[in-house]
């Protein structure tokens, strides 16, 4: 299965040619210019890897990370941030961000964290369904819970 | 005189600290336009070398692309030596028009990063005035902050200049939150200092939303 990734950022031109790179690598690559519209889309659909601009109009890239990790915790965000400074990027590092690139980037550099962000993600699962089946064994009346 | 000097000194290395941190952002976010495209035609040639026909359709986007970020950079490049050269000289004659619209595109990112569409309206007729090139951009600048500070999201803010034989007056428009109490303090000490070096003026009218610099000029054309 295709790794699934949202692409963030008001760069309309920088979000076409970098989603064409990574379609071309075999990713399903969406995309969104803005923040609202990105939660919006991850409301909708289970992204594995949202790559997110720091810095955009309207709801800039720290309070859309804020609201990601509140509706899909399990989701990897990776930020992209054209400042000199690492500030952003810790700030968002320390709001569960899985890590960050300086724009521009080397795009193998960018696939290599999306990999390595899908896996923790995907372990991230399995965890959580073993814990689940663990649970099921001990009381089957766990079954009848709710997500 | 020598605080206020320092005041004024202290508000020019922030005004000119803003303006080109925001420059190198925009040109870093040109660079990675650049650098896309560049990774894109390298992923479609190693695409024909392995057999997979070029597709000219995909070629022609990228170098359209390629060109438009060019002359957007170029633009960016143009505005901030205009900019850097507004210290050269204390005192010169100043075209208003000019001087508002180097502002309005060097702080439109400022701008759509709150949420606000700037609208200057610019005199008809050239008008200049004999002024400090580099001040006076700190001081429109101090009242452009302020006023997009004031404007709120999604509201469009009027930048209006006009001029008689003694003064030029820019209004700052649209400013539907500058009557909450919350607002913050305008003019503070570094405006105030700005505006008695250009002997300028100002009034803040919170009944009609709009706030307006004046400047005495001294030449008209």
């Amino acid at each position: 299965m295709k790794k699934r990734v949202l692409l963030v950022d008001d760069e309309e031109e920088f979000v076409e040619a970098l989603a064409e790179r990574l379609s071309i690598r075999d990713y399903d690559v969406t995309v969104s210019l803005r923040g609202e519209d990105a939660i919006e889309k991850l409301r909708n659909y289970n992204f594995d890897v949202v790559i997110l601009d720091v810095r955009m109009p309207g709801m800039d890239g720290t309070d859309v990370l804020r609201e990601m990790k509140r509706i899909k915790p399990l989701t990897e965000v990776i930020m992209l941030t054209g400042h000199a400074t690492v500030e952003t990027a810790i700030e968002g590092l320390k709001l569960g961000a899985y890590d960050y690139l300086l724009k521009p980037c080397e795009t193998e550099d960018l696939v290599g964290k999306i990999n390595r962000a899908y896996e923790k993600k995907a372990e991230h699962e399995e965890r959580i369904r073993d814990a689940r089946v663990k649970e099921i064994i001990s009381s089957p009346r766990a079954a009848l819970k709710g997500d | 005189m020598d605080g206020k000097c320092g005041i004024v000194g202290e508000a020019g290395l922030q005004f000119f600290g803003r303006i080109t941190a925001s420059v190198s952002h925009e040109i870093k976010n040109v660079l990675a336009v650049l650098n896309e495209n560049a990774g894109l035609l390298e992923d479609v040639v190693l695409m024909a070398e392995k057999g997979i026909p070029l597709d000219t359709e995909r070629l022609k986007r990228m170098a359209g692309s390629m060109e438009r970020q060019i002359l957007r950079a170029n633009g960016i490049v143009e505005n901030m030596n205009r900019f850097a050269h507004a210290v050269d000289e204390k005192v010169q004659e100043v075209d208003l028009n000019e001087t508002l619209s180097l502002l309005v595109a060097l702080t439109r990112r400022f701008a759509d990063m709150r949420g606000v569409t700037l609208e200057p309206v610019y005199v008809d007729s050239r008008v200049l005035l004999i002024s400090n090139p580099f001040l006076l951009q700190n001081l429109l600048w101090c009242f452009l902050d302020f006023a997009m500070e004031v404007a709120g999201k999604g509201k469009g803010l009027k930048i209006v200049a006009d001029a008689d034989d003694r003064v030029v007056r820019i209004r700052f428009a649209g400013l539907e939150r500058l009557a909450e109490r919350d607002t913050p303090v305008f003019p503070s000490e570094r405006e105030m200092a700005l505006i008695e070096a250009l002997e300028a003026d100002f009034s803040v009218d919170p009944e009609v939303s709009q706030v307006i610099m004046t400047l005495p000029r001294r030449r008209y054309i």
